[in-house]
């Protein structure tokens, strides 16, 4: 199995300790991993924005650098998302959509691909998980909380895995958290308003860590921590996957 | 409605000065999304019945023309007069003449997002006519001289105390009562003049039945049947996306509505008008009113689905913290933002972006209307028609440039680091939106690539 890491462009420039754990967390599971190393952007930014028409740069790219692997993995639902759902390429338009299938988020990809059933993580602290929109209602993640369904959650289950961590409830298990890519500067006041409250339902039930399959949703939430001083931290569950002791 | 032509970041930047007030806002409409998820898990069937009503919903768009002159026919065979307007300018003017034939110049009204829609108590008011809505929260916003915030619960943004200062000046209550009951019965005896005194009362319409020519209005409040049944003339407006094939089919949707409004298993009053009553005159307004040009667009035909239950009002977490009224628009919301474009592009480019694409709207939606794609597809055809700003447009072509070649990437962000880390008044300052209530993040280093690249060369 020949696995493609695709780390989003943020996550490259900005937290690369995420896209190190999650290369550590596949590799330990004996699984072939390379990392395409002329990859960008998926072009979310521009779609989301209404510029679909200038993705094609970048959707060619993409499909450059991920079409010869057999899986491509990410630790990101909301890019996952993009590239299953709008990834297109006019020159190699098969290649595209055949990289659609064969990308998956990084906890859908321990879960359903792999079938994680162990892992060797300790992390000893008071954990929120923040369902990011896009992992959660576009790639389906979990159970949400509009439909009448039993539950499921592929985040939870990995993280139950993981000893010492205690993962706390919230009043709201899956609210956004209004990072919304250029909807935070956009529309600043209401994005704020929905990080804060986000913020608030964690720490109001002792969170420690708030942990998640996005690190634009967290990265967005840290931005008004640190900004309120705030002792909670996020922590990219990619990180605490990859917490292992001795 | 919007004088000041004011975006629904402008407006809702606005609404956030008043912290208070948002948090209130917020959790009242979450109480109501609550009560919903609450109702909607009594009912093992749920998803089928969203699945059904869809379903229907989906039939009926795609046979509309056959479904409107069925339900014409048997409603002439009732003796009810049927009126076609294609404009809402054609229906202000149809309900117009109708009152002017009647020689008065008052009228009750109940239950009717439609005339909103069509600006008809602005239209009547300049042609002489006074208008009363009857619904307490539509006569609340009436009074205070706004439009509804929300579509069920019309003034869902007003406290009770500011209720009682508004009823103290326009119908005398003693100054500082806001006891919810007492003003509710102020209301009930001010609205009653009107009821007894208006020969002409207008209702909305929640489903219209071809199979046998009847409409059905939903009410809690009963002010329709109260209307209707004082008033020597009914007028009954609707869009031609309300109608059913056949009576069997209102069950689906009477099960679905009320659940997904407010949590109620139904709602108290579901009246059946099929006929006026003897010596009563009944009209009926068919308004197209761009619905079936939205109906010729596959992108957006789903959204004629739409039953006004106002639940992704309650559960967009946008909505709660923004307020109806930073929509500028009759219909605000979710779904008032994929509605809006299609009647006026320049004057809502604005609202399909006021939303994080959460999904939250699409999950509620009793008639699985995919608001959210049609939230995305919108922004495209709205960027593509020209209605962005010309900053906005250098950004995404400079961004895409740069993103589109790998060594301009690394190097802009090699770049960018380094003015993270060290000039940060660079991007640290007020005319950086995320830095005015957010740290930027720290930057690292080096790139991810960079560590990659450095472990392979050294074998690990």
């Amino acid at each position: 199995m020949n696995i493609g890491l695709f780390i989003p462009c943020y996550i490259d420039q900005l937290y690369p300790q995420v896209g190190i754990a999650t290369l550590q967390v596949l590799e330990r599971l004996g699984l072939s991993v390379t990392y395409p190393t002329n990859q960008t952007c998926c072009g979310q930014p521009m779609a989301n924005s209404g510029f679909e028409h200038l993705t094609q740069g970048t959707s060619h790219n993409f499909v450059t650098n991920f079409s010869e692997f057999d899986y491509i993995v990410c630790p990101s639902g909301s890019c996952t998302l993009h590239i299953k759902d709008h990834l297109q390429d006019d020159g190699y338009p098969d290649k595209a959509l055949d990289i659609r299938k064969k990308t998956f988020e990084l906890t859908e990809f321990l879960t359903d691909v792999i079938g994680v059933k162990k892992l060797h993580a300790h992390f000893p602290h008071k954990v929120g998980l923040h369902q990011s929109c896009h992992g959660l209602r576009g790639l389906g993640l979990a159970q949400m909380s509009e439909l009448m369904a039993p539950p499921f959650s592929k985040p939870e289950s990995l993280l139950t895995m993981v000893t010492g961590l205690e993962l706390i409830e919230l009043e709201r298990k899956d609210e956004c958290c209004g990072f919304g890519g250029t909807f935070c500067v956009f529309e600043e006041a209401v994005s704020v308003k929905m990080g804060q409250d986000r913020i608030a339902d964690h720490s109001n039930h002792g969170a420690e860590y708030i942990t998640g399959v996005d690190m634009s949703c967290l990265m967005h939430l840290e931005g008004i921590l640190r900004r309120q001083k705030s002792k909670v931290k996020v922590i990219h569950i990619a990180e605490i996957l990859n917490s292992v002791t001795g | 409605m919007n004088p000041q032509n004011k975006t629904h970041s402008e407006l809702a930047k606005k609404f956030n000065r008043d912290v208070e007030r948002v948090n209130w806002h917020d959790k009242t409409l979450w109480f109501v999304r609550e009560k919903r998820d609450k109702s909607a898990h009594q009912l093992a069937e749920w998803e089928q019945l969203r699945e059904a009503a869809s379903q229907i919903k989906n039939n009926v768009l795609s046979n509309l023309h056959n479904y409107l002159i069925e339900f014409e026919k048997n409603a002439l065979n009732h003796g009810i007069h049927v009126h076609w307007a294609s404009t809402a300018q054609e229906h202000n003017e149809i309900v117009h003449s109708i009152i002017k034939n009647h020689g008065v110049n008052n009228m009750v009204k109940s239950k009717s997002m439609l005339t909103e829609e069509c600006g008809l108590n602005e239209y009547l008011h300049q042609q002489g006519i006074n208008v009363v809505d009857t619904d307490l929260g539509e006569r609340i916003v009436q009074l205070a001289n706004e439009p509804p915030s929300h579509i069920v619960l019309p003034c869902i943004h007003w406290k009770k105390e500011e209720i009682g200062e508004l009823f103290h000046q326009h119908l005398g209550t003693p100054k500082g009562n806001a006891d919810p009951q007492f003003l509710t019965a102020a209301a009930r005896k001010h609205l009653r003049e009107h009821f007894l005194t208006s020969r002409v009362a207008l209702t909305g319409v929640n489903f219209s039945v071809a199979e046998t020519g009847e409409i059905i209005v939903c009410t809690n409040e009963g002010n329709a049947d109260l209307g209707v049944q004082l008033a020597d003339v009914h007028i009954a407006c609707m869009g031609i996306e309300k109608i059913i094939p056949k009576r069997k089919h209102l069950s689906v949707f009477l099960r679905l509505l009320a659940r997904s409004a407010t949590g109620q298993p139904i709602t108290t009053y579901s009246s059946h008008f099929q006929k006026p009553r003897e010596g009563q005159e009944m009209h009926i307004v068919l308004v197209d009113n761009g619905r079936s040009e939205r109906l010729a667009s596959d992108d957006f035909r789903n959204a004629l689905k739409c039953i006004r239950c106002g639940a992704c009002f309650n559960t967009c977490p946008v909505y709660r913290r923004s307020g109806g009224h930073s929509y500028h628009t009759a219909v605000a919301g979710p779904i008032g933002s994929i509605l809006a474009p299609g009647f006026d592009m320049a004057k809502n480019a604005d609202l399909p972006f006021a939303s994080t694409l959460c999904g939250s709207c699409t999950n509620v939606c009793p008639v699985k209307i995919d608001i959210h794609d049609q939230l995305y597809k919108w922004r495209q055809v709205l960027v593509k028609n020209g209605h962005t700003t010309a900053s906005k447009k250098t950004g995404m072509n400079v961004m895409s440039l740069v993103l589109s070649l790998p060594m301009v990437y690394r190097f802009s962000g090699t770049v960018g680091r380094w003015i993270i880390r060290t000039l940060p008044f660079i991007v640290n300052n007020k005319f950086n939106p995320w830095y005015k209530q957010r740290e930027m993040p720290k930057a690292s280093t080096q790139s991810f690539r960079s560590w990659y690249l450095n472990q392979r060369k050294h074998g690990q």
